[in-house]
């Protein structure tokens, strides 16, 4: 029916209700659908299926020499161990400079803007090495430390699980922020005037009003921080020691050094599993809290 | 702004803030003065002033040519990632076809990869097509890297355009490629100079997927980089990452002043 | 049929559905060269969507669209020749006053000279000779909708389509704006074609108006004709105010007819009957206009044919006017309208009333809808 006023080549918007179908818009979508599939998609696919026949007739016998070996659970469970640490940590500072956003000035909130995207965008090596040289026993830190001689000896920074966590957050603080102050901003401080007006204490006000109404984007912050987290490489082999060996770290060695692709690939595969595992319930997650517990406030 | 729960402890949030600045920032900061100490070591304060760093990291051979890698995969890598990129967002925010949404999520699945295994997986492909440890193998995993960047800033773009003004610049007499040249694209243009910039950025600092990719012949800054950091650091290093740095720095300043001139936001 | 005779636009059995709705069911028009018709009609009325297909933005789903004669269903919008003026003004932000003007003509590669001449006359003609070098967000809204204007004049375009210009403008500056509109087009002897849901604006502005109604014409016609002339019942209630008086309709042989309503029973005048032209025993409406029906002073009927018994609710002053709502012994409401009498009738709430209306001033529609 609809043949009789079809034009030729018609790139206008199709309106509400019109069939959705392959147009003159569609094709330019194509070259980097296509690329994604062959140099994205495929390689990755080809990694699973490795993972499954290398050596010939696999089968799920990598993963269980994974699951097998104490050795290796233990840097499994040591990945989400430091990844909760981080997501923690930066929660804790996160969270007080989200809300500093909220109350300061315009002009104010964009610097403390800035001073946290900035990093974002420079290098992540970059950044782990300084944190390298600041937590080296002849590092800076230990340095002013000794030099103003509140120790007698160096602490112990590098190589640490502390040290890890704390150049780990240095990357991961803006994943946190982001979302927590977009949520935060939104909560209209009418809530805050009313609580007064019914004669709550400001503290009172803000751990029964605002904490609650932020917590979507506490949630949502820190899945994100998390699911980041796991697939840490860089920061923990240049920070952490032996036992913060994180499951990149453990990826690479195989492959690298061992050539046992079979081996690396399953435990690749294990770790993108656990990523999308997380991040749907992460997609699940955040919804129910919005319509159960802070509807209020948001668009 | 609220005020009934600013009361508590203002001076406390203040404090935590710049303290928190103060952590975010110093150690980036404190890269920059230490590579133009004149000691042979890293040292903070750094003794002295001396370019002597900078000259042996354009002099040295391994370092020079890895600036020139650096520099040419990023570029490269911008170009590719900002055309699909682009075309990808037109293609996405004016049409209409089944499995938009899965394509639209394709686009943005290089962001939740972990990048290790991104690496692992293209170098396991691409030894089998030859293109690893080539500056090609590199510029093709740095496009996928990048890509996501690109179509995020073109479709923001692309969706706050008055859609009116396609159907006004038609209704004047521009056929659909007249269109897009002289009304689409100018007004789309800080969005897809952003995701260029974003595409360079994103490669030039690039470094897990850069050590699957690449080789003794071929590398890049941050994979030397790394190579370096993980034995004897001298401050070639810290000329090295400052050098990183004030690329990052410059073409971000440019980001800001290309969001300036945007005549329709 | 001379050139001059060929209207400027024909539109025969046009339609557009989206899936299982549709929005334009059947449109048939002719517009004449020169004159200024609007397409009236509430939201969703099929109005804007019958000027987008005329513009070429969207394919109709059957029908035809002929413009100077030429078929054009198929023709891209690029290819038209119509110019367009939309409510939110459309104007290209990177570009200045001056360039959105000499945009049409640099799409028909008119050289550079010719170019600029056209541009300051456009300007000139809508009274913004002196900002062609401000970008759009340097202007005012009422200067970017003339700066608009200037651009789809500018080529001489067969038709000048405009959808709702004035939507996004307040109240002064709209009325400024119509003026505008009107001298503009008559200047360039363009036909126009209009799109609004203010009737008011229809009215002041137009040489014909047709009233569009879920997807289909209502009716065709000058001001005065959809005035004192309505076809229906909803344009009688669009267009001005009505008092509607529902009933039974039976005809009284060959000199009209009779309107009964409870008890009530009012004359129908011949002419409106035949206009009409109503089978006894349908559900009519009679439709009295507010400054029609008139407050019966003293006893007897004032000479008025119908009357009937009313209680005053609402006194509103008007300025020149008066208007009070008055309730039916049925709950209906109505409205009656007049102005300031100098020997002051004080009429207050709960008054009783008679009011009444010569048998010309009421007409006769159909009520599809009542019972």
């Amino acid at each position: 029916m609809a043949t009789a006023g079809e034009v030729r080549g018609r790139p206008w918007p199709n309106l509400a209700g019109a069939r959705p179908r392959f147009d003159r818009w569609s094709a330019l979508a194509l070259p980097a659908v296509v690329f994604l599939v062959a140099f994205f998609l495929i390689p990755l696919v080809a990694m699973a299926l490795r993972s499954v026949t290398d050596p010939p007739g696999a089968g799920l016998s990598n993963y269980e020499q994974f699951f097998a070996e104490q050795a290796y659970v233990r840097v499994l469970t040591n990945t989400f161990w430091i990844a909760l640490l981080a997501t923690i940590a930066c929660l804790v500072i996160g969270y007080p400079y989200a809300y500093l956003m909220t109350i300061v000035p315009g002009r104010v909130a964009g610097l403390l803007l800035i001073a946290v995207l900035l990093p974002f965008w420079s290098s992540l090596l970059v950044r782990t090495f300084a944190w390298q040289v600041l937590l080296r026993d002849t590092g800076v830190i230990n340095r002013f430390l000794l030099d103003v001689g509140l120790i007698s000896e160096p602490l112990t920074l590098i190589r640490t699980t502390s040290g890890v966590i704390l150049g780990m957050m240095h990357i991961l603080l803006p994943f946190m922020v982001l979302p927590l102050y977009a949520v935060m901003r939104r909560i209209d401080p009418e809530y805050g005037r009313a609580a007064a007006n019914l004669g709550a204490s400001p503290v009172r006000a803000f751990v029964r009003i605002f904490v609650p109404l932020s917590l979507p984007g506490v949630l949502a912050g820190s899945l994100l921080v998390f699911v980041l987290a796991l697939g840490f490489y860089i920061t923990p082999a240049l920070l952490g020691g032996l036992r913060d060996q994180m499951i990149s770290q453990l990826i690479v060695q195989q492959i690298q050094q061992r050539l046992d692709w079979g081996f690396g690939t399953a435990m690749s595969v294990l770790l993108v599993a656990i990523t999308l595992a997380f991040l749907f319930a992460a997609s699940r997650a955040v919804r129910l809290r919005d319509v159960f517990g802070s509807g209020v406030g948001e668009d | 702004m609220s005020d009934s729960w600013r009361q508590p402890r203002r001076l406390l949030m203040a404090a935590l803030g710049a303290l928190t600045v103060f952590y975010l920032l110093a150690p980036t900061l404190v890269i920059v003065p230490m590579s133009f100490t004149e000691a042979r070591i890293l040292s903070f304060p750094p003794e002295g002033f001396s370019v002597q760093w900078y000259e042996r990291m354009l002099t040295d051979r391994q370092w020079s040519t890895g600036i020139v890698n650096s520099f040419q995969v990023a570029i490269l890598t911008a170009i590719l990632a900002t055309v699909l990129g682009t075309l990808a967002s037109l293609g996405l925010s004016r049409g209409r076809f089944p499995g938009r949404s899965l394509v639209n999520a394709l686009t943005l699945s290089p962001l939740i990869v972990p990048v290790v295994v991104i690496g692992i997986g293209m170098f396991g492909l691409f030894v089998q097509w030859r293109l690893a440890g080539s500056l090609v193998g590199l510029v093709l995993a740095h496009t996928a890297l990048a890509l996501p960047f690109v179509v995020v800033n073109v479709t923001t773009s692309l969706q706050t355009m008055d859609r009116n003004l396609e159907l006004a610049a038609a209704n004047l007499g521009a056929n659909p490629r007249r269109s897009f040249l002289h009304i689409t694209l100018p007004i789309i243009l800080p969005g897809v100079l952003a995701g260029a910039i974003f595409s360079f950025i994103t490669s030039w600092d690039e470094v897990v997927v850069a050590i699957f990719m690449t080789s003794a012949r071929f590398r890049t800054l941050p994979v030397e980089m790394w190579e370096q950091v993980r034995q004897v650091v001298d401050p070639t290093v810290a000329a090295v990452s400052t050098t990183l740095l004030v690329v990052t720095t410059v073409l971000l300043l440019l980001l800001v002043l290309v969001r300036r001139q945007a005549p329709a936001q | 049929m001379t050139a001059t005779e060929q209207p400027a636009l024909v539109l025969r059995g046009l339609r557009k559905q989206f899936g299982g709705a549709v929005a334009v069911d059947g449109i048939d028009l002719e517009v004449r060269r020169g004159e200024f018709l609007t397409l009236l009609g509430p939201s969703g009325s099929g109005k804007t969507t019958t000027l987008r297909m005329v513009a070429g933005f969207m394919a109709p789903t059957a029908g035809s669209i002929e413009i100077d004669g030429t078929d054009m269903t198929r023709v891209p919008p690029y290819r038209r020749d119509v110019g367009m003026v939309f409510q939110n003004y459309a104007l290209f932000p990177h570009m200045t006053a001056a360039d959105n003007v000499a945009f049409p003509l640099r799409m028909r590669r008119r050289p550079g000279p010719e170019i600029k001449t056209r541009v300051a006359e456009a300007l000139r003609l809508v009274k913004l000779g002196d900002y062609g070098d401000r970008y759009p967000r340097q202007l005012s809204g009422g200067q970017q909708q003339r700066i608009a204007l200037a651009r789809a004049v500018v080529f001489e375009p067969r038709l000048l389509l405009m959808d709702e210009p004035l939507g996004a403008l307040d109240r002064k500056l709209r009325e400024g704006l119509q003026l505008e509109i009107i001298r503009v087009s008559r200047e360039l002897g363009a036909t126009v074609i209009y799109v609004t849901h203010d009737q008011e604006e229809a009215l002041v502005m137009s040489d014909r108006i047709a009233i569009f109604n879920a997807g289909r014409i209502e009716q065709l016609g000058g001001g005065e004709d959809l005035y004192d002339r309505p076809a229906s019942l909803f344009v009688a209630d669009f267009i001005g105010e009505s008092n509607i008086l529902r009933g039974r309709y039976d005809v009284d042989g060959g000199e009209g007819g009779w309107m009964t309503w409870g008890d009530a029973r009012w004359r129908v005048g011949r002419a409106a009957a035949e206009r009409a032209a109503l089978a006894s025993g349908a559900s009519a409406a009679l439709v009295v206009r507010p400054e029609r029906m008139r407050i019966v002073d003293g006893e007897g009927a004032g000479g008025l044919a119908n009357t009937v018994e009313a209680t005053v609710d609402e006194v509103l002053y008007l300025g020149p006017d008066t208007k009070y709502q008055l309730a039916l012994s049925t709950g209906q409401r109505v409205s009656v309208r007049e102005p300031r009498s100098t020997d002051g009738r004080e009429l207050a709430r709960g008054d009783r009333v008679k009011l009444g209306w010569s048998i010309e001033d009421g007409l006769l529609v159909d009520d599809p809808g009542g019972v």
